[in-house]
């Protein structure tokens, strides 16, 4: 065991965990704080897949803005926050099933394609993947038109938000 | 790099069916929405992942930051129209939103 599959394994121990937790908990704020343990630890995952600009914009734009996006709407609508029944619905148990099965094919596809346990080669020295990003995005030849619809989408969903959230009393 | 790209493959797996499941399973819109975040972690991971493991081009990173902004987008406008459902109905209940059911 190297140092990095141990950092892994501890890694996904959290995630998988704490997924667990975030759909099965009863109390929903505990549900989306559960949620932040998952984010961070893909972050730390980013991390070590050499991706660390990644990793930064999930900690702040998923943990930032996006979990406490969540805490926020659960505290709006906290009548249901205090519900002690279940959470869950009548068919959980055929959604359960629906999950393993999604799992079991998932692993069985992946497992018989030829890449399936391939190594990364170490990233040249020299190389700055965070500026190939950078330019990638900004550039005709690749990805400057996803870019900016990406952009409007976010200008889009911001003015849809807005307008659907304000209350049309006034 | 000692880690095989299978270890990441399975996880991300793992991570999406547990996903799938708070979205079919709960009853509570947000924590629907919660399922989707986790979902859409963990096709982030596969992209991150197949980058890393692939042939020296950007495309995985890429991918990934067009997921993050989609995702922001998405919670945004749901929780929204949570908030709006909530403010008329007093419920956040998804099976008891069945209005345009006949």
């Amino acid at each position: 065991m190297t140092p990095d599959q141990i950092i892994f394994l501890l890694c996904a121990a959290l995630i998988v965990g704490s997924a667990l937790m975030v759909v099965t908990t009863k109390n929903l704020v505990h549900a989306a704080l559960w949620l932040v343990a998952t984010l961070f630890g893909v972050a730390i995952l980013y991390g070590l897949l050499q991706a660390g600009f990644l990793a930064l914009v999930q900690v702040v734009v998923y943990i930032g803005a996006i979990a406490v996006l969540f805490i926020f709407a659960v505290m709006l609508t906290r009548r249901e926050m205090r519900d002690k029944g279940t959470q869950v619905n009548h068919n959980w148990g055929i959604s359960a099933l629906l999950a393993l099965l999604t799992f079991g094919g998932l692993a069985f596809i992946l497992s018989s394609w030829v890449g399936f346990s391939s190594t990364a080669k170490a990233i040249p020295a020299g190389t700055d993947t965070l500026m190939m990003l950078g330019k990638a995005l900004v550039s005709p030849d690749a990805y400057v038109l996803p870019f900016e619809v990406a952009s409007i989408l976010l200008l889009a969903a911001l003015v849809g938000a807005v307008y659907i959230a304000t209350s049309s009393k006034e | 790099m000692s880690i095989p790209l299978s270890w990441y493959l399975i996880l991300s797996a793992a991570l999406f069916s547990i996903g799938l499941f708070g979205v079919l399973a709960r009853k509570n819109a947000v924590a629907i929405l919660l399922g989707i975040e986790l979902m859409l972690n963990a096709v982030n991971i596969n992209l991150v992942a197949f980058w890393r493991y692939g042939s020296g081009s950007i495309a995985g990173q890429v991918f990934a930051i067009i997921v993050f902004a989609v995702a922001a987008a998405e919670v945004a406008v749901g929780l929204a129209l949570i908030i709006s459902v909530y403010r008329r109905r007093t419920t956040v209940i998804a099976d008891e939103l069945d209005l345009l059911k006949w």
